[in-house]
This record gives structure tokens, sequence and C-alpha cells, in this order.
């Protein structure tokens, strides 16, 4: 086992063909999802005819600029794990070196990257976002009372490429392979996961408040944050 | 996993009804209204939330409740919506008098939390879709199904005659007589501007609130009219059992009588639901997509009046108020700011109230609750708790609560929580303090307070 | 003097009655009622506390009574009032009260020719319906409603067989509603009933009936259709025929179903107010294509144009070549003709009048609070303090306008070109 976790094959296929597997299943079935719910909207009639750019753009600005909302001035805590963690799981990956000179090698093209220190600090704080996730999961009842084992998975599925990333990058652990291995496992997993479970709120948040917010601005005359 | 811990409530509306359910009939009426009724909106909600609780403060009776998880919004939905979908409605009956329990009775669907969601889902939705599946099933509080079943005959909540309602309107013009010299209150008037459509306890037991209501009307010189017939009554329990069909043939029957009497507007009474009902859950469910005669509520008609000096204030209230927010007409509709230019034009002193518009907490009497009757009376008295702590905060002596729902049950918290303070609506606040004019003035009445 | 082509039909104005001097008469007068000729104009007036009665052209009723209310001129020009005196209410033909009294008096009706009168009555805490003057010999719980039948013999009423208490959810839901006609309930009870009718010979009457949730059908004489649906609005017979057509919900949309199978290929988001033409079998109907998009469809086709707030009953012309409809969009009416609105917006508009060979429409409208008729869109010169629906003349060359100005009430004939 320990030998084919560490093999150079296992370590080719991740980096060649699961690479465009992982991408592909992400962004056909994002695509889809996204798709077959727009279509589904047609089916619930008062989706459409209430849709408001204004609107909607209102409630996005709102809920995307820190404290905007009230629930977040309500929970200034969350809010600042909440932020700091969506900017660090967006951001990181896109903009690490290592990751920027594999689109290099294969692409032949490259854009600007995070200075290592910046890049560390920012894994570290999606790390302790996860842990901090975790334990409201556990101790904050309201939180507890709605979770499920699904929901460890998913903070499971995020924070596992971030410290697999972290570690094989600091040498931490004795087979760097393995690190990398595991660390591109990871990655390749949550791509993929991104589509089918609740990850794709990366999507549906837009099209969620873009309804709520257009509701709210057009009909309700009331705001949404 | 934590159980919610809920006193034992007799109700046969729950109790017996679940008797005659057999598995399959639970299972197709929860898969008819989730698969067939239900489209991208609950697909949306259901696969979107995170299960993060952040919409936990916006609930009224989490809040009441002293923070107990049970109650907050993602709670009630884990415990019906995702119980269902996980169990493709394969439960038993004792399961659906769970639903049905949280659906009517722990949720006003005041819709505070689909503010407080960070995706903005709209968790008063699924509430409803609740309300649907139960509902079908006929488990439901007793005294919401016999207003639903009223609605079915009489097309108003309150199993009023026809000959009954007539008969009210002109005792109530007699009596009007008394303070406003010649007071019409026209019945059928083709080509009114106003149709003024009340609750249906105006007809039976507050009568004193449609004399009001003609009071102004005809101090503002209004030209305005009420149908004799079906139509007349704004209420909509319907809605709130999920009977979509009845619901619908209300509103019809209201608009109908709209178009009938060719008013350019119908006025409905100071009630939050039927407000909801007309502009919104009714009319989206006819197809309309606004409301197809401007509906009014009569807070944005009280404000008109006052704005346009149709309604002179002659002397204003001077002991502190405050205001109740009532969800249908300012969460809903946005209400607030008309609601406020009325009372202080009235008042010598408005405190506001903390949070307000459309943070404000809900009653936790709307959506039908206020009906239910003894058995659940506890349930607003303990989950309005956050509202009375939030009035009593003001200092102020006067509530001005435009909506039946909200007026009532605040009333009876102020008895319950002992407070000091009574509740109005706007419509006595105006009677109260509005200038008579010189020509309608009467010896009996000579103007003054009814 | 019924027949239109009986009415003076001469060019010119008369003026029936000072109305504004009966304002001046009596504390309070109630709203003007008129004849359809527009010889006639009357209202309820009170002299005093309690003291109500009728003025018809200024000429007063000899009855006096505590409360008058609902005054109507039949079609054939009987004035009919229900008037309430010393504590017992009756119906007061042209001055003339009826024999029987009951506890109330309403939803006065009238047969199509105006020969019947008809009302629903409760009396001793019996409901019926009273007709000509003599009322249902069974009496029901409770009776809503009155639908006097074509020839104006029979009445229907949708009644409650029997008392269940307030909160007694289980007896309702047995199905305690029901239809009756000329008195005699129909053999089975329902939830709920939307709509009666009767058929054109008078003999059957169909109504909507409620027997579950989601189990809508159509009754006819008591009987259902087989068939169910998820919801069903008003049936209508088809004019000499026992056919029964209504609106039925299947899937989520509405369509159109005679006897109980779906008539019309293509459904609608909302589908109501069917009518029949005139001379062919073609039906149209109010119709939303879309959520919020309305307009009529002739035979399941829609108009190509649709308004956004409101579509009302569609009205063939008496040739049955043409179809009219008030719309409503951005909160102002006008009429449609065959899916083209006109361009003049009004305030309000009336139900659109076709001449007798369809060619031209006339309507009431008012804009401002003031009133005008307008022809083919285009709006009449003269604006009104108060107006009734025009009427065209048999030839189609001159209107009837009946019309309050300058506080008088005017019956004035015109050629259409000078209106």
């Amino acid at each position: 086992m320990y030998e084919f976790l560490t093999s150079m094959e296992l370590y080719t296929f991740l980096k060649g063909p699961m690479v465009w597997v992982a991408f592909s299943v992400f962004l056909s079935g994002s695509v889809y999802r996204v798709i077959s719910l727009l279509k589904l909207a047609r089916k619930d009639r008062v989706v459409y005819p209430y849709l408001n750019v204004k609107y909607s753009l209102r409630s996005l600005v709102h809920w995307l600029v820190p404290f905007g909302s009230r629930n977040m001035r309500l929970h200034p805590w969350v809010t600042v794990f909440a932020f700091a963690f969506h900017l660090g799981v967006i951001v990181t990956p896109i903009l690490l070196y290592p990751h920027i000179a594999l689109w290099h090698d294969a692409w032949g093209i490259r854009w600007w990257s995070l200075p290592e220190k910046i890049a560390d600090f920012m894994t570290i704080v999606v790390l302790v976002c996860c842990a901090f996730f975790l334990l409201r999961r556990v101790f904050a009842s309201e939180v507890r009372f709605v979770t499920f084992p699904s929901d460890y998975a998913i903070i499971a599925i995020v924070a596992a490429p971030f410290l697999t990333g972290f570690l094989a990058f600091h040498q931490v652990v004795d087979h760097y392979r393995l690190m990398v291995i595991l660390h591109m496992a990871f990655g390749e997993v949550m791509l993929m996961a991104i589509p089918f479970t609740r990850l794709h709120h990366m999507f549906s948040f837009w099209l969620i408040r873009a309804h709520t917010g257009s509701e709210f601005g057009v009909f309700r005359h009331s705001r949404d944050y | 996993m934590a159980r919610m811990q809920r006193r034992t409530v007799a109700d046969l509306g729950f109790d017996e009804t679940i008797k005659n359910l057999s598995p399959d009939k639970i299972a197709r009426t929860i898969r008819y209204v989730l698969e067939k009724e239900a489209a991208a909106r609950l697909k949306a909600y259901v696969d979107t939330c995170i299960h993060c609780g952040l919409c936990n403060e916006a609930c009224h009776f989490y809040v009441s409740y002293d923070r107990d998880p049970s109650y907050a919004p993602v709670a009630k939905v884990r415990q019906t919506i995702w119980d269902m979908i996980e169990k493709k409605g394969k439960v038993d009956p004792e399961t659906v008098k769970t639903y049905a329990r949280i659906g009517f009775t722990e949720c006003n669907i005041c819709r505070r939390c689909s503010m407080y969601c960070p995706f903005g889902i709209d968790i008063g939705y699924m509430m409803i879709l609740v309300r649907r599946i139960c509902g079908l099933l006929k488990v439901a509080p007793s005294y919401l199904q016999d207003q639903g079943y009223s609605h079915m005959y009489t097309y108003s909540q309150s199993w009023v005659a026809q000959d009954d309602w007539v008969d009210t309107v002109q005792f109530v013009e007699e009596e009007l007589r008394m303070n406003i010299k010649n007071a019409r209150i026209p019945l059928d008037k083709e080509g009114a501007e106003i149709m003024y459509s009340p609750h249906s306890l105006e007809a039976k037991f507050k009568t004193n609130l449609l004399a009001n209501i003609a009071k102004i009307m005809n101090v503002a010189r209004v030209d305005w009219t009420m149908p004799s017939f079906d139509g007349w009554d704004s209420t909509n329990q319907s809605m709130h059992l999920g009977d979509h069909e009845t619901m619908g043939m209300v509103e019809r029957m209201h608009f109908s009588a709209g178009f009938r009497l060719k008013v350019k507007k119908i006025v409905t009474s100071e009630c939050g639901h039927s407000f909801r009902a007309a502009v919104y859950d009714g009319s989206r469910s006819l197809g309309w997509k606004e409301p197809p005669i401007t509906y009014l509520q009569p807070t944005q008609l009280f404000f008109e009046f006052v704005r346009d000096g149709r309604i002179r204030i002659a002397r204003k209230i001077e002991e502190p108020v405050t205001v109740q927010d009532p969800c249908s007409i300012v969460r809903n509709r946005g209400l607030g700011g008309m609601l406020r230019s009325v009372v202080k034009a009235a008042c010598e002193d408005f405190r506001e109230v903390d949070p307000c518009l459309e943070h404000n907490y809900c009653c936790a009497a709307g959506s039908g609750v206020i009906n239910y009757g003894p058995p659940w009376k506890f349930l607003r008295m303990e989950g309005g708790r956050a509202k009375i702590r939030q009035l009593q905060a003001t200092g102020a002596k006067i509530v001005i609560a435009p909506c039946h729902s909200c007026h009532k049950t605040i009333e009876e918290m102020i008895d319950y929580y002992k407070a000091d303070m009574h509740v109005m609506f706007i419509s006595e606040l105006l009677v109260k303090t509005m200038e008579i004019p010189e020509d309608m003035r009467t010896p009996e009445g000579k103007g003054s307070d009814q | 003097m019924n027949d239109v082509a009986d009415w003076d039909w001469a060019p010119g104005d008369k003026c029936i009655a000072d109305v504004a001097d009966w304002k001046r008469r009596f504390p309070v007068v109630h709203e003007y009622t008129v004849t359809n000729d527009g010889e006639k104009i009357a209202a309820i007036v009170e002299q005093g506390n309690k003291a109500v009665t009728v003025c018809v052209n200024g000429e007063l009723w000899p009855v006096v009574a505590e409360r008058a209310w609902s005054l109507k001129f039949s079609p054939d020009n009987r004035l009919v009032c229900p008037m309430l005196r010393e504590y017992e209410w009756s119906i007061v033909v042209d001055g003339s009260p009826w024999e029987e009294t009951y506890d109330y008096v309403w939803n006065l009706t009238f047969s199509a020719d105006g020969k019947s009168i008809a009302a629903n009555i409760k009396k001793d805490n019996e409901f019926g319906i009273c007709l000509n003057g003599r009322s249902w010999e069974t009496r029901f719980t409770e009776a809503r409603d009155v639908v006097v039948s074509p020839d104006g013999s029979r009445t229907a009423s949708m009644v409650k067989v029997r008392r269940v208490a307030t909160l007694d959810i289980f007896s309702f839901a047995e199905g305690v509603i029901t239809v009756a006609v000329d008195g005699e309930a129909w053999e089975r009870n329902f939830l709920s009933i939307w709509g009666m009718s009767f058929s054109s010979d008078s003999r059957m009457v169909a109504a909507g009936v409620n027997l579950d949730r989601l189990t809508y059908t159509v009754a006819i004489n008591g009987v259902p259709w087989e068939r169910t649906f998820s919801h069903i609005w008003e049936p209508l017979f088809k004019p000499g025929s026992y056919d029964v057509f209504a609106p039925v919900k299947i899937d989520g949309l509405w369509t159109l179903a005679m006897n109980g199978s779906p008539v019309w290929d293509n459904s609608f988001v909302q589908l109501w107010e069917h009518r029949f033409s005139p001379t062919t079998n073609e039906i149209a109907a109010v119709v939303a294509v879309q959520f919020g998009k309305w307009t009529v469809a002739r035979d399941a086709v829609p108009w190509g144009k649709t308004f956004r707030d409101a579509v009302l009953a569609p009205v063939f012309s008496p040739d049955g070549k043409r179809v009219a409809a008030i719309v409503k969009e951005d909160d102002r009416y006008t009429i449609a003709v065959d899916g083209t609105a006109w361009n003049e917006r009004f305030d309000m508009v009336w139900d659109p009048v076709f001449g007798p060979d369809g060619s031209r429409i006339a309507v009431k409208a008012e804009r401002k609070g003031a009133y005008f008729i307008a022809v083919d869109g285009r709006p009449g010169r003269e604006s009104y303090d108060y107006l009734w629906p025009p009427i065209f003349s048999p030839d189609g060359e001159k209107v009837l306008i009946r019309c309050i100005q300058g506080g008088k009430y005017y019956r004035r004939v015109r050629p259409v070109s000078d209106v």
C-alpha cells in the first residue's frame, strides 16, 4: 500500500490524466448543475418574472462586503472567519507559485503569484478556519442540532488539500512524494466534489441571492440584509 | 442528536386526523408536493444550505425560547423537509403530526430568516410546503381547519351568512349616524374609487372596527363601497392551511368583486395575512404578477389621507407611543415608513422600537397561529417574549399595530407579562385624534370621540 | 317597452329629472339607477331617521320603510326594492310590496327578460329563495347566491343541508354543501361548490364541486363527472345543448374540458371566464399564456398580444365574428378587439357594447372622474358627471346615452358619428 501511494506511476497519473478528469468533472458537473437549476426555475413560475439586476447586485454587495448585513454584525467572529476562509480557499490555490508553475509547464501561461510567506499564512488561516467551523459544529448547540456526518466530511474535503499541501511544501513529513501525491489526490477530490455536494453553493449562492434580493427589492420593498 | 422537547397539546386536528392516514397516502402526498409542485427553489435551497445555523437569531421562537436549538429556522427544516426527502416520504402518521406541529405552530412564516441566511434561502417557503403537505393530509390545528372549511362555503373565515353581513353593515351605518351626520356605507356602488374589504371579525364581533373605518372614510369624503355579495371578506386562512385551491377561489372571488364594482383600489382591513394573501400568495397562485387591482393596506390609505390633508389631526396623543411592524405589510411590502409617518402625525411622543422595520420581530401569532384557539395560546405567549420585551424597552404606553393578529396577541401578552401598555389600530388612533368637519357633526356625537 | 325597437330613437335630448333637486329635498340620497330605455331614474331617499322611500323621476313611492337597499330596475323596467317595514323585509315592486315577508332579503336577481324576480330569503332562521313573491317550500340551514333559469321559472342556490357546529371539522369534511334547485337539494353533498348555471332549456343545473383535496369536478343535476381534476372553475352549458364546459387544472396547467374530458389541446397558466359564440361553436376565454401575461384565447388559440395586469371576460359580437374584452396594463384600462388594443387608455372602462352588425363598439369610460362614451377607441366629445353604458339603436346608427350633467339626468339619442 505504502509503495503504491508513493509510486512514481501514481504521481504521474495524478499529475497528468487525473487533473484532466478532475477539471472536466468539476467544470462539466458545475455547468450541468447550474443549467439544470436554471431550467427547473422555469417550472417555478415565480422566479424569473421578478428578477432584477439592481436588486440582485444590491443583495450580493451587502453579503459580499464584510459586515454588510445585520446578521454579520450579530456574529462578528463567524463573519471574520467566514470571509478569511473563503478568501483563502479561493485565492490561495489560484495564486500559489507551485500551481502556476504547473500551468506554465503544461500550457505556457503564467500570472502573478503570492509571496511565499503570504501564501503560507493564508493556508494556515484556511486550516484555522476549518478548525473553527469544526469546533462550532461540535460545541455550538444550534449548529450541532443540524449537523450530519456529511458536514464533517465537507470540512475534511476542504481542509485536506490545504493541510497536505502545507506539509508537502514544507517537507515536514519524511516522504515528500507521498505528501505531494496525497495533496494532488485530495485537491482533485475537492474539485470533483464541488458540483455534487453542498460545496455547490459556490454557484448557487449567486443564483439564490439574485432571486431573494430581487424578491425583497422588487416586490417586498424591503432589504434582505 | 438532540430531540425536540415539547409539551403535549391535545388538538383533534392533529390527534384524530392522523388516525385516517395510511403510509401509502402519506408517501404519495409528500412526493406529490415535493416532486410535482415544488421545483427549483426547493432543490436549490436543500442542496445549498450548509447547515451553518446562522439563521437562528432571526427566529423569535428561538430567541424567546432561550436559544433552544430546535426552534432555529434551519432546525425546523431539518425536522421536516430534510426528513421527508431522506425517507422519501415513507414516514408514519405520528411523524406527520410532528411535521404539522412544526409547520403550523412553530413557524409564523414571517420570513425574517431569509434576511439572515447568508444565501438568502427562503425557509418560510419550505414551511409553506410543510403546511401544504400536512394540509392535504388534513392534519392541521382544528381551529384553522374549521376556518379553511368556512372559506370553502362562505369565502369568509368565520361562517358569516350573507344576510348577516349586509344586516351588520346597515346596523353599523345606523349607529355611525349618532356621530357623523348622514354617514353612509354604500353597498355595491359601481364605479366607486375604493372597495373596502373588511376582516370577517368586523362583521361579527368587532363591528366597532368597521364603524371606525366607515367614520374615517366619511370624514375623508372618500367615494367608497363594499360588496354585499361574497368576496367582501379579505381574510384567507386557506393560505395558512396550504389549501392553495381554496385560497385561489377566495382571492378570485375577492378580485372579481372589485372588477364587478369597477373600483380603482381595494383596501383591506388592518390585517396582515389578508394583505399578503391578496398581493402575494393568492395573486401569484392565480397567475397575476402583481394584484390585478391596486391593493392597499389601510396603513397606505391613512398615510395618503394624512399627507393630502383629507384627515386633519385635531389633537395629538401625548403618551409615548411605539409601533409594531407587522411582517406581512412591512417585511413583505415595505410599509413601515408610512406607518411611522401616520403615527408621528397623530402622536407627540413616538418611540422607535429596536430592531425595527423589516428587522422587527414577528409577534408569534402570524400565519394563522392567532386562530388556533386556547390549546395553543401558550405558544404565542411564550414565543412572543422577544416581541413584548422589545416593545417594553421603548417605554411606550401605546403600541400601534395595524394587524389583527399582532393586535390581539400583543394585547394578550400585555396581560400575560403584566406590561403597562395597550394596543391600538391606526384607525382607532385616527378616530381618537382626527377632526370631524363642522358639517358632519351631530348633536349626539358633537364630533367628539365615538 | 322592453323591445329596443319600441324605444324612442328620435335624436335629441330629454331631461328626465332634476336630480340635484333631490339632494336638496332629502337629507340622504342613495345611488341612482336607471331603466335600460333611459326613461326613468330612481334612488332610495331618506326623509329622516328610519323614514326611507324611493324616488322615481321625482315622484315618491307611497311606501315608507325603516331600511331599503339594493334598488334595481328589472330588464322589463319594473322598479324593485327590498324594504324593511315594521321589522319585516319584503320586496316592493313599483311601490307595491309582495305579501310574503322575511327576516332578510338579499341577492335580488332577475331573469333575462325581467319577468321573474328572485332573491335569497331568511325566515325563522331558515334560508331559501323567493321567486315572484313565493318562497321555496323547503328551506335550509343556510343558502347563498341565487341563479335564475333562462325561462325564469326555476331558481338554484348553494345550500348547507345540515347544521354543523363550529369546530366540527369532521362533519364538514363529510360534505354538507350542495345545490338546491326549486328548494330540492341534490342527493349528493360536497365540500364546496363553485359556480352554478342552468342549461338553456332550464332543465339542468351544473356546478363545480369539490369532493376532496385536489379532487374537483363538475356535477350535473347532482351527478359528478367520472374524471376529477386538481382544480376547477365555473361550468357552463353550451347554449342549446347539454354539453357542459369548464376550465380544469391538470398537472399544474389549465385547459378547457367538455363533459369530463379536455377539449382544448393546449393548456395555460390560467384559464377562466369562457364564453360561447352566439352563432358558431366557438369558445373564447381569458387565459394567462405565461405567469403574468394575460390575453383571450379563441378555441384554444391565444391572441398574440398579452396584457400584464388583467383581462376581463370576453364579449362576442352579435354575429360571432369579433371578440372584445376589457384589458388592463400599468393600472390603465382599455378595450382590446381581436387581439388589438385601442390606443386610448382610461382610468376605468365598462364592458364593450357591440353594435347590431358587430362593426362598432361603444363603451362607458372614465378619466379623472369625468365620464364619457368612447366609440371604436375614440373618446366622445362630451363628458358627464355620471353615465350608464351606451346602447345601440336596432339599426346601429344611433346611441342611447343615459347621463347626468349639471345636476340633471338626461336621456339622449345621438347618431353614432355625433357622440
